[in-house]
């Protein structure tokens, strides 16, 4: 009897010894996971600045030159080339982000609170699918079927809505507009935020639900007051997500739209604007070094337009971590400090 | 004024579970009621289907009949948000909104109903909640900080006053003082015998001095076994109950001869 208790207390201790090994391997790896992370970032932008250097400090003629060319002759400037740029790109990524988010949201409380069981399941999987699907079969399918097929609704928006700027001038068909663009797009990354906007949702304390409807709220009402805040930041995170894909999106922009140099908000009429992906994809065969050079440059204002994005992402949701530190509240991070410090300590 | 209760031939099941049995009680108005009974016995079940939140779980739903001042709860045109409206909670598990400010919190209830309050009005109706629940002086200096940033039993007060901030006509307590500590626990007591003058009063608890110390009538449920349906064994005055007790098992149960 007293053997046997004996042994068994002895093997207890011989796999507390192993999880704390465990404990200190995981610590590694998670490590190596992260620095891995970190090269890879630094050694893209370490690429893209290599590349970039002839566009910013080499030979002053041969960019001149090159950025004369690209800009088919518009201007010899590096950032008057790019300004147009970043405008189409931030003007489709955004009314895509809008729209997308709107209809996400929707769709992602209609499953979580409203839709009956078999509907939400049907609805679920049909989301994760379109998740799925590659961005070359959406540009593809705005460029075929969209564009040759939208041209009447375009024209209903711009002769009903004409005065709002946006929608103003003459609609152009075939469409390979901005509005074309911007809805491929929507398209496009609104499964990704529909689908995480889903989870987030459907992981709502169901103590926090109980207590709105027990205070007498109606489902909308216990949506705004439990399930909105609870999914406050997972949303956001999403929605970055999207607007990254969005921003960095080639091919659909590529296949769609008819590009142009302005800073025109003319959504409804083509060659207007043009996208900083789609214009590298599209004049990267036809250029020399030193344009090529010029176009990787472009290629680092996406970079760190996407960066700059992110961090405002960040901001709006991790700058409550760091209220909620000094609140003295459990952050996922704080606690994961902890954790590693005990078992190094212990 | 409160509002009584009766509660008539009233079944609870879980999806195929059958939780609780045949209830028939009278909850009388302007007093309060303790339900006592072992853990797992279907307190909090019988609980929330007084303000219809049972039916929130999936699957979950009950036969029989609730009666608030002879209309029945679950009747055909009754409209679940008044009901809650009606008849305030405080949940087993404290449950703030933690992301809301501690007194947005108190105001939850009030704002859900529309009522407009002018901002003293406002200021006077937390500090009232908060001071009720013993809560006021701890936070009176942090009433914008999150409801999420507060101790557990600071939690659960924060929850006792925003239900009652709402004036509800009846009030369904699930152990509010669970994780309190003697002093706000007394506090707790204090602020329900007070209420009982505006509302009706039903409070679960493990706490068998709780039971007797404040309340008017007590119930006592239990379960014959497992998986079996459990049931009210017995309900009366409090003093009856606890000093005369005519069931073998009530008594028991209070004299702590249990299982
Ligand atoms: N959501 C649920 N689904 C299925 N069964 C449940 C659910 N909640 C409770 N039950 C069952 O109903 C019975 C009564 O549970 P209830 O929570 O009402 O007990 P209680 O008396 O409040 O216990 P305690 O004192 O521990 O809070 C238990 O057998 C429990 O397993
Ligand atoms: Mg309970």
């Amino acid at each position: 009897m007293i053997h046997t208790s004996s042994t068994h207390s002895t093997s207890t201790f011989v796999s507390r010894t192993l999880c704390r090994y465990a404990d200190t391997i995981f610590k590694y790896i998670t490590l190596i996971a992260g620095l891995i992370i970190l090269f890879i970032l630094t050694a893209v932008t370490v690429f893209l600045l290599i590349q970039a250097a002839p566009a910013m400090v080499g030979d002053k003629n041969q960019t001149v030159w090159a950025i004369r060319s690209l800009s088919g002759g518009r201007t010899i400037h590096f950032w008057t080339y790019v300004g147009p740029l970043i405008f189409g790109t931030i003007l489709t990524s955004f009314l895509a982000l809008v729209c997308a988010l709107f209809i996400a949201l929707g769709v992602a409380l209609f499953i979580t609170q409203y839709a009956p069981r078999p509907l939400a399941f049907i609805l679920s999987h049909v989301i994760d699918l379109l998740a799925a699907v590659p961005s070359v079969i959406f540009g593809l399918w705005g460029g075929l079927v969209l564009v040759p097929s939208t041209y009447p609704f375009w024209k209903w928006m711009n002769t009903y809505f004409g005065w709002i700027p946006l929608f103003s001038g003459q609609a152009s068909n075939p469409p390979r507009t901005v509005a074309t663009v911007s809805l491929v797009l929507t398209i496009m990354i609104l499964p990704i935020i529909c689908s995480m906007a889903r989870d987030i949702f459907q992981q709502t304390p169901v103590l926090l639900k109980e207590a709105a409807l027990g205070l007498g709220a109606t489902q909308w009402e216990m949506i705004k007051l439990a399930v909105l805040p609870f999914g406050k930041k997972g949303v956001i995170s999403a929605a970055m997500l999207g607007l990254g894909r969005a921003l960095g999106e080639t091919m659909a922009v590529l296949m769609i739209l008819s590009p142009g140099d302005l800073y025109s908000w003319k959504l409804l009429v083509a060659s207007q604007n043009q996208t900083i992906a789609a214009n590298i994809a599209a004049q990267f065969p036809e250029s020399d070094s030193a344009g090529v050079s010029v176009l990787i440059a472009t290629g680092l204002v996406l970079f760190v337009i996407t960066f700059l994005v992110n961090i405002a992402a960040h901001h709006l949701t991790g700058n409550a971590i760091h209220t909620k530190q000094k609140n003295n509240i459990r952050h996922p991070l704080c606690i994961n400090k902890q954790f590693i410090r005990c078992s190094e300590t212990d | 004024m409160g509002q009584g209760l009766e509660v008539i031939n009233e079944n609870i099941y879980y999806g195929a579970f059958h939780a609780v049995e045949n209830v028939t009680m009278s909850i009388h108005k302007n007093a309060i009621t303790a339900l006592i009974g072992p853990s797992g016995c279907g307190k909090s079940t019988f609980l929330r289907t007084l303000n219809r939140m049972h039916e929130v779980t999936p699957k979950a739903y009950c036969t029989g009949e609730v009666l608030l001042d002879g209309v029945n709860l679950y009747g055909k045109d009754i409209n679940l948000v008044d009901v809650r409206r009606q008849i305030g909670m405080v949940f087993q598990k404290a449950n703030p909104f933690p992301t809301m400010s501690i007194r947005d919190n108190v105001l939850a209830g009030i704002r859900l109903n529309h009522k407009r309050l002018s901002k003293t009005e406002a200021d006077d109706l937390v500090e009232w909640a908060l001071q009720g629940a013993n809560l006021w002086n701890e936070v009176r200096d942090k009433l914008s900080s999150p409801g999420i940033a507060l101790s557990g039993g600071q939690q659960q007060r924060l929850c006792i006053a925003r239900a009652v901030a709402m004036h509800p006509s009846v009030l369904l307590m699930d152990e509010p003082t669970s994780a309190l500590d003697p002093i706000s626990t007394l506090a707790i007591e204090d602020l329900i015998t007070e209420l009982k003058k505006e509302f009706t009063i039903v409070i679960v608890t493990h706490n068998m001095q709780q039971a007797a110390r404040c309340s008017d009538y007590t119930g006592f449920f239990n379960v014959q076994g497992n998986g079996k349906p459990s049931h009210l064994v017995e309900f009366n005055q409090t003093e009856q109950l606890f000093s005369n007790p005519l069931q073998r098992e009530t008594d028991d149960y209070i004299s702590g001869h249990f299982g």
